[in-house]
């Protein structure tokens, strides 16, 4: 993959849509080394997850060597120019304990909560994305933000509990409007003036919240407990008018693009890479004008059905029904589609990489965690399941390194993120998952 | 359940448990069949507080403010699990994330704003503000207080209304416009918990001490979204204010009002819609390569035609519905007069295909045979799965984690999709369920993955020939005839109906005795749809409720809680290791 500059992204941005920003942008803002706003403020902290489908061919896809510089084989060569920026973690595992083996669906069930579901509706816990959006998510116009390449809304791992599941984005256009809509307001704009407006919404809530008490006399506690969580909402929304009447600090990277063009639903590989591309843009440019500090972006879904053209299998056909060729010692097809999938990664790695901030890039101050549903699809397996990060989370993780995790919990990774993000936990995960032990290596 | 059969059985034998094990199962589901002259039972449903679907928000916007401004705005509500076969089921119990509320506030924010813009306002409130640049409470609270009503579906408490005018009030004061404050007042309606939730309110039943009815307001709201997936009319919530929706009377004579009215189409489609999982569509695409005349539109034309044929069938003609899977007759538009090899005559035209034609019924249309197959290729294991688990209410369970898949790898040989499946039928583990989802799928490999007729794959016959449950058939003709006359077919529709109706999965134990009633009052009826809504609306059932702590006690407790198995493997539906 070529190198994307900062510029030449921006000119990529949506689709070739024409963008006219002066660079370097509004240098001013921040202080002499770069780690902080003009302001005094901090750069912001940002977590985020990537996902992709059906894990790995793993003789093409583990590295021979451990540590810095380690080699990069076939099915993740694309990972090159990137390698410098991410961390891989092999050979960590995912137990299941005495809870079935959900195919495609306890792997990441573990990995993002750290318990293992007992059914497929079964939603354990809360995402560590939630949890550390707590954490991270006061501050901005969104607590978190999700969007979804597969143009499927049904596609997200990302949930509060068992039946509030944060829906993601799946249009380009749509996630277009909610963020550069109504409501956005420019950090970089030189005027800045309180929408009278805000002052009475927020007055009105209190009014809205009499309704639901009155409701709630009326239900089971069922329902109670789902009404519980609307209070919750009208607080958070109370805390976005708030924001909405305090001057946004100014943000470097910080442009307003051009909307993009409406794309057709699809799975073709092509169609879900652009689609990825325009989406993983859109969030980014939320990320850098801090509309977020929490992102889920999803390349894949565990039953990836991602299509390869000329090729009958969509991806998860093909992890079960391809044969392995005997003279490579893997399925061809499916390792394509993962090919597919690290090209995808790369790109988002890099797109955040061309994000100046300070003297550093918005990946340099984000901690993204990435993860997907098997080891080795074709027999469903679980153990050894492949993660990632990115991004240093302002200097105190270390990158360029390829860790084997000697068989211990995959959820040490989920650990360790959430104790970079700020949350206060000893342990996290549940039966075989839990883990009080971070993955010491890689911090600095 | 022990499905995950172990290989050594003998496959035939793990075929006929795994059959039992199903219809055993499906005897829950669907509840048993009492006696023809079994009394009216008088059972409550379950009072529960629902969400508003997408679908049921844009419709209660375009009730009250019109379809322009309920289609410039994009439906905030969250997508839902398909629960018990319905996507509305899950409406029962999704929960609102702060991230859906803030969705559900801008969306507030944009249709308030549409009502009381320029182009809207003379139209939309009932009076102009004496002065536009101020405060008019008179005005305020005549367009609040009838807004308010239709919108959370009951009048608004005094107070409430109140408190809006004078939310109103403060607002065009600061904002120095009336219009900007009625609009930020309208906007806390829309994210009140009143508009947002459907909630079983409830009294004590006086014909029954003891017992609990849904008060006037929430029986109105039943019955709206029931039969027209949108919120009551005036005249309904009039009914409801007068107490006509108490009396036996009042009652027959507002579901006649409403069986009669435009708006049951919506209400039917809408159901109809969610019981074939056309959401599949939202998202469905063909790979252009393979199927280069069936396009994105082609496929939205594809449901369409399919809501087109059951809506004249079971409204406009008012037949039995056991007969839309062997109906020849249908809608056909160009651009699917193509994908059907049939000459092309513009715009939506009726069609009756020949007697002698391989189209026959529901599962021959295009969106049945394309929303079950993958983008490259059909899928026999999915149409028969979707046969099963759609119009029989059965649940074919997701295959065992430790599947060997070596027999499926690829067969240079294999010319058609029953040799490649006959891998299946020869490995005991995969047999089982390949056994109760197959057959009914091979019978229609006519079709390829995108719908079209095909005479020969690859260059090979076609063996169309199956059994669905004792109904032996050798082509896709005998299959519409099996299955329309398949004993479980009606029962799986009452199923859907009461779930549909009363807003969430029906319960095989409190809900056992209305069900097997409605399913004799169906066949006595001809299995027509409209008097199986009228049965259902006017049944003691449907207007009392049983308090939601009871229902959750007796539902989770231990026993066959059907509703969570059925979610589970309704969602495994969507694209399970059941790959072909």
């Amino acid at each position: 993959m070529s190198k994307v500059t900062r510029r030449r992204f921006l000119r990529g941005v949506l689709n070739g849509g024409a963008v006219t920003v002066g660079l370097p942008l509004l240098n001013c803002f921040l202080n002499e080394n770069g780690s902080a706003l003009a302001s005094g403020m901090p750069v912001p902290q940002r977590f985020g997850t990537w996902s992709w489908g059906l894990g790995m061919s793993e003789p093409v896809f583990v590295p021979k060597r451990t540590g810095r510089g380690f080699d990069l084989p076939e099915e993740i060569a694309a990972l090159a120019p990137v390698q410098q920026h991410i961390n891989l973690y092999t050979n960590f595992h995912v137990f299941r304990d005495d809870a079935p083996n959900l195919c495609h669906h306890s792997g990441w069930v573990v990995l993002r909560s750290g318990t293992a579901p007992m059914s497929r509706e079964n939603r354990p816990g809360e995402t560590l994305d939630v949890t550390i959006a707590r954490k991270l998510g006061n501050a901005t116009r969104f607590r978190s933000l999700s969007a979804t390449a597969t143009g499927d809304v049904r596609d997200s791992f990302s949930y509060e509990g068992g039946n509030s599941v944060n829906a993601p984005e799946w249009s380009p256009l749509r996630f277009y409007e909610r963020l550069f809509g109504a409501g956005f307001q420019d950090p970089n704009a030189g005027s800045f003036t309180p929408d009278p407006k805000v002052m009475v919404r927020k007055s009105v809530l209190s009014a809205v919240r009499e309704d639901a008490k009155a409701l709630e006399k009326n239900l089971g506690a069922e329902d109670r407990a789902r009404l519980d969580q609307y209070f919750t909402g009208l607080r958070d929304l109370e805390r976005r008018f708030d924001l909405q009447l305090t001057r946004p600090e100014p943000r470097e990277a910080c442009v307003v693009v051009d909307p993009p063009p409406q794309l057709p639903a699809g799975l073709d590989a092509d169609l879900v890479s652009r689609r990825h591309r325009m989406l993983g843009e859109l969030m980014l440019m939320a990320v850098a004008c801090d509309q977020t500090r929490v992102f889920n972006m999803f390349y894949a879904s565990a039953f990836s059905a991602t299509t390869r053209p000329g090729y009958d299998k969509p991806h998860h056909t093909a992890t079960h029904e391809e044969a392995v060729d005997p003279a490579l010692g893997y399925q061809p097809n499916t390792s394509w589609f993962t090919r597919r999938a690290m090209e995808e990664w790369a790109w988002f790695v890099e797109a955040m990489a061309s994000f100046r901030e300070g003297d550093g890039t918005l990946l340099d101050n984000t901690f993204v965690y990435a993860t997907t549903d098997q080891s080795y699809a074709k027999i469903h397996a679980i153990e050894g399941i492949p993660m990632f990060s990115a991004g240093s989370a302002g200097g105190r993780v270390r990158t360029g390194l390829h860790l084997d995790g000697g068989g211990t919990p995959g959820c040490r990774l989920g650990l360790t993120a959430q104790r970079l993000m700020g949350v206060d936990i000893d342990s996290w995960g549940t039966k075989s998952n839990t883990t009080a032990s971070e993955i010491g290596e890689i911090l600095v | 359940m022990a499905l995950a059969l172990r290989a050594g059985q003998h496959s035939h034998r793990a075929g006929a448990q795994l059959k039992s094990a199903l219809v055993l199962f499906t005897a829950l589901l669907v509840g048993c069949n009492g006696g023809s002259e079994s009394p009216v039972p008088e059972d409550p449903s379950a009072q529960r507080a629902r969400l508003l679907t997408a679908d049921q928000y844009r419709n209660s916007i375009a009730a009250v403010f019109g379809d322009d401004i309920a289609d410039s705005v994009l439906s905030p509500m969250p997508p839902l699990s398909r629960t018990a076969g319905l996507r509305a089921n899950g409406a029962a119990e999704v929960g609102l994330t702060s991230d859906q509320l803030s969705q559900i506030q801008r969306s507030a924010a944009a249709v308030a704003a549409k009502v009381v813009d320029p182009a809207h306002r003379d139209f939309l409130l009932p009076c102009r503000p004496a002065d536009a640049n101020a405060a008019d409470a008179v005005c305020a609270e005549r367009f609040l207080r009838e807004a308010g009503r239709l919108l959370q579906r009951r009048p608004l408490a005094d107070e409430r209304l109140a408190a809006l005018v004078d939310g109103a009030g403060r607002a065009a004061a600061q904002t120095d416009d009336f219009y900007t404050g009625l609009a930020l007042a309208l906007e806390a309606v829309l994210i009140s918990p009143e508009f947002l939730f459907i909630a079983d309110r409830s009294e004590p039943d006086p014909e029954r001490p003891g017992a609990r009815r849904l008060d006037g307001y929430a029986l109105a709201s039943r019955l709206s979204f029931f039969l027209w997936n949108g919120p009551p009319d005036d005249a309904l919530l009039a009914a409801a204010a007068s107490g006509e929706l108490h009396s036996e009377e009042g009652l027959r004579l507002a579901v006649e009002r409403m069986l009669a009215s435009s708006r049951l189409e919506a209400g039917t489609r809408a159901f109809f819609d969610d019981m074939l999982a056309f959401d599949a569509f939202d998202s469905l695409a063909k790979d252009p390569m393979v199927y280069p005349r069936v396009t994105g539109a082609t496929l939205a034309q594809a449901r369409e035609q399919t809501l087109r044929t059951i809506v004249d069938h079971v409204l406009v003609r008012d037949l039995d519905y056991r007969d839309l899977f062997t109906t020849r007759r249908t809608f056909l538009s160009p651009a699917l007069a193509v994908v059907y090899g049939l000459p092309v005559e513009p715009g939506w035209t009726p069609h009756e295909f020949s007697e002698d034609s391989p189209r026959i019924g529901l599962l021959t249309q295009v969106s049945y045979l394309a929303a079950h197959s993958h983008a490259v290729r059909s899928s026999p294991t999915q149409r028969g799965k979707a046969l099963r688990e759609e119009f029989l209410c059965q649940v074919v369970p997701d295959p065992p984690p430790n599947v060997d898949f070596s027999t499926l790898e690829e067969n240079e040989h294999a010319k058609t999709a029953r040799e490649r499946l006959d891998a299946h039928n020869s490995n005991p583990a995969c047999a089982g369920c390949h056994l109760v989802t197959d057959p009914m799928g091979l019978a229609l490999e006519h079709f390829d993955g995108a719908g079209q007729y095909r005479a020969t794959e690859n260059g090979a016959e076609i063996d169309t020939a199956g059994e669905l449950d004792g109904a032996l058939y050798d082509g896709v003709e005998g299959l519409a005839r099996a299955l329309r006359n398949h004993p479980k077919l009606p029962g799986c529709l009452v199923n859907r109906v009461y779930a549909w109706g009363t807003g969430g999965p029906a319960s095989p134990v409190h809900d056992r005795n209305t069900l097997a009633w409605l399913e004799d009052r169906f066949a006595a009826e001809g299995y027509r749809l409209r008097g199986l809504f009228e049965a259902l609306a006017t049944s003691p059932a449907f207007r009392t409720v049983r308090p939601a702590e009871e229902a959750v006690k007796l539902d989770h407790g231990p026993g066959p809680t059907a509703p969570a198995r059925i979610s589970e493997a309704q969602l495994a539906l969507r694209d399970t290791g059941v790959t072909r």
